[in-house]
């Protein structure tokens, strides 16, 4: 088997994700380990100039597929041009990022590949031999190293869990590869897509998240929590509670039945920190609880916390963060 | 229209999770629940089935003879019948075995629209139900959160990351439930008394002619994450405390 791998690059808004990086620093010491290349893959329609920006992920090659029918995303469409692309590439393993993409492709490539799969990888554990993957299960209380036990293999990356891979000084070179979906092959028909502004940073790659639950008391609650995101370039999460209450849109609510995110810093504003809220955000790198109720079990598993009034707390805080942050 | 459910029993998302002798999640201590997930996914067959779009639910659990009490739980919700294929021997299958065992089961039962939920809440892995798809290639629809069924396809909305795709599909198709997509009915007491007697197959992979694969993945160690030390504390008036916060953010934990 191929000592390749190979690198999903998933697009979004005519970007490249923000995971992306992050693959790559997670893929360069397996290839090392494996004595193979490391392969950027792009799929889409009209995607030459991004292929360019992914030439300078720090990959070895850059191989890109183009074809009307990978114009909208489609799981079927996507696994096809994915898969036939790693055979001819040769690659032996490849990375997604846990997205909604990566969650939706990367189960069905393993499984036409005839390849075994780790979802939701948090970090390596060893790249020698068989690889060991770290990943977390029951809603984050237990951590599992998870082996694969053949040379070809594909995982799926939780957001920020791995440090962006820094940008090439040159180039990598840009393949077109032509591979096509068999149209009479894609059932699936896109009728709509909505766009969601749920705010310029998304929620399960942003490096800070403000979050919010019932102690904003009110939809104005997460208004007085914006200008903090914004100072710090944070997303704005929330709770469910604060979700079913009305008081922000559903595609903010971390936790388990919410949006599983991993932020280098997550401020929890009047959230008790109920078991399935920090299902989905314990492995958060720190975790700062501001909070009424001294009691409360967000402060067990805050680096920080401050008891008092969030409507008191927060205006300082933001003045202090535009200091430090600009000047 | 006949309607298979994937359906897996998992730990209740409150439980505590300790680890045995061995290393592995202890789970005699643990009560065990319809994945939440698998439980949108019956509850939306079974209202399919009120609706006059389907007329037969069946819902399929690869697990031990402990997982009868879920299947149960689906029959008192609404199912028509139940299968367990028994696990023995599969304690340890990862996702790809699992999926060649169901896909094997369904196959063999027959189906016009597939159903699971998207995730099971203690592995977390997200794969069964969309290998157990490309194995019976058949398209999918992945996270949805409103379905309609009509005229041999399905059409669903599905949330992905900032955005929904309304996605529409021929059947037969597997459809993955999210949260939104229902609110699951608690069982009444007579139809906890009904599902006793509806029929509860229990099978063997091999009575529907399948050698299961062996694992490609193998889970080497479990570990409980460290208990954190308890948040540090910023006393003080509001601008004080704030005042400390930002500086341990930005010379203790290097985070701003
Ligand atoms: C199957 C299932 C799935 C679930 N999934 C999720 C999920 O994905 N995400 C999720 O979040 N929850 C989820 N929940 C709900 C969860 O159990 C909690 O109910 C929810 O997280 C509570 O939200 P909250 O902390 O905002 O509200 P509360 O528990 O009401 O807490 C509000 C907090 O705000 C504090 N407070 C009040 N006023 C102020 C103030 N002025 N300043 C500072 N603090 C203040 C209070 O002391 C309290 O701690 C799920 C539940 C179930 C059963």
């Amino acid at each position: 088997m191929s000592n390749d791998i190979l690198v999903f690059v998933e697009l979004q808004n005519g970007d490249i994700r923000k995971v992306t990086p992050q693959l790559v620093s997670a893929a360069r010491p397996l290839a090392e380990a494996r004595g193979g290349k490391l392969h950027a893959l792009l799929v889409g329609e009209g995607i030459g100039e991004l292929a360019r920006k992914a030439a300078t992920l720090g990959v070895d090659s850059v191989a890109v597929v183009e074809d009307p029918s990978l114009a909208d995303y489609t799981a079927e469409a996507y696994a096809e041009a994915i898969t036939q692309a790693s055979k001819r590439l040769g690659a032996g393993a490849l990375l997604f990022g846990n997205t909604s993409i990566g969650k939706d492709t990367a189960p069905r490539v393993a499984q036409r590949l005839g390849v075994g799969m780790i979802s939701d990888v948090t970090g390596t554990i060893s790249t020698g031999g068989n690889p060991i993957f770290k990943r977390p299960v029951y809603a984050g209380k237990a951590v599992t190293h998870v082996e694969v036990l053949e040379s070809s293999f594909v995982i799926s990356v939780r957001a920020n869990s791995y440090p962006s891979a820094p940008a090439a000084a040159s180039p990598a070179p840009i393949q077109s590869l032509a591979v096509a979906p068999d149209p009479s092959k894609i059932r699936t028909k896109v009728k709509e897509v909505v766009v969601r502004a749920a705010g310029k940073v998304d929620l399960t790659e942003a490096d800070i998240i403000v979050s919010g639950g019932m102690g904003v008391k009110g939809p104005e609650g997460f208004e007085f929590l914006r200008p903090l995101a914004e100072v710090l370039g944070a997303a704005l999460g929330s709770s469910r509670a604060a979700v079913l209450a009305g008081y922000i849109h559903p595609s903010h609510q971390v936790g388990q039945t919410g949006k599983t995110v991993s932020p280098s810093l997550y401020i929890a504003c009047g959230i008790s920190g109920a078991i399935q809220h920090k299902a989905g955000m314990s492995t958060s790198k720190c975790i700062v609880a501001i909070n009424t109720d001294p009691e409360a079990p967000m402060f067990e598993i805050a680096d920080y916390g401050i008891v008092g009034d969030l409507f008191e707390v927060v205006p300082p805080l933001i003045e202090e963060f535009k200091k430090l942050l600009h000047g | 229209m006949k309607i298979v459910v994937l359906m897996k029993q998992t730990f209740t998302t409150e439980a505590r999770i300790e680890l045995d002798g061995s290393g592995k999640p202890n789970d005699s201590k643990v009560k065990k629940v319809v994945n939440p997930y698998d439980e949108f996914a019956v509850e939306e067959a079974i209202q399919l089935v009120e609706r006059k779009v389907a007329e037969k639910v069946t819902v399929v659990c690869l697990g031990p003879a402990s997982a009868e009490e879920a299947l149960r739980q689906c029959l008192a919700m609404g199912a028509d019948e139940a299968v367990r294929v028994d696990s023995a021997g599969l304690e340890e299958a990862d996702s790809s075995v699992v999926a060649s065992v169901l896909a094997g089961a369904v196959k063999s039962m027959g189906y016009d629209l597939l159903l699971a939920g998207y995730v099971a809440v203690d592995d977390n892995a997200a794969q069964v139900a969309v290998r157990v798809a490309e194995l019976l290639d058949i398209p999918q629809i992945n996270v949805v959160s409103k379905l309609e069924v009509a005229n041999g396809t399905a059409t669903g909305w599905r949330e992905a990351d900032g955005r929904t795709e309304v996605l529409e599909v021929p059947l037969p198709a597997l459809v993955t439930a999210d949260k939104s997509l229902n609110k699951p009915r608690y069982p009444t007491l007579p139809n906890i008394m009904k599902a006793k007697k509806k029929p509860l197959e229990i099978k063997a992979p091999a009575d529907f002619g399948i050698n299961p694969p062996a694992s490609k993945t193998r889970v080497v160690k479990y570990e409980l994450p460290p208990p954190k030390s308890g948040a540090k504390i910023f006393k003080g008036t509001p601008a004080e405390a704030a005042a400390a916060l930002v500086k341990a953010l930005r010379e203790e934990a290097k985070v701003v």
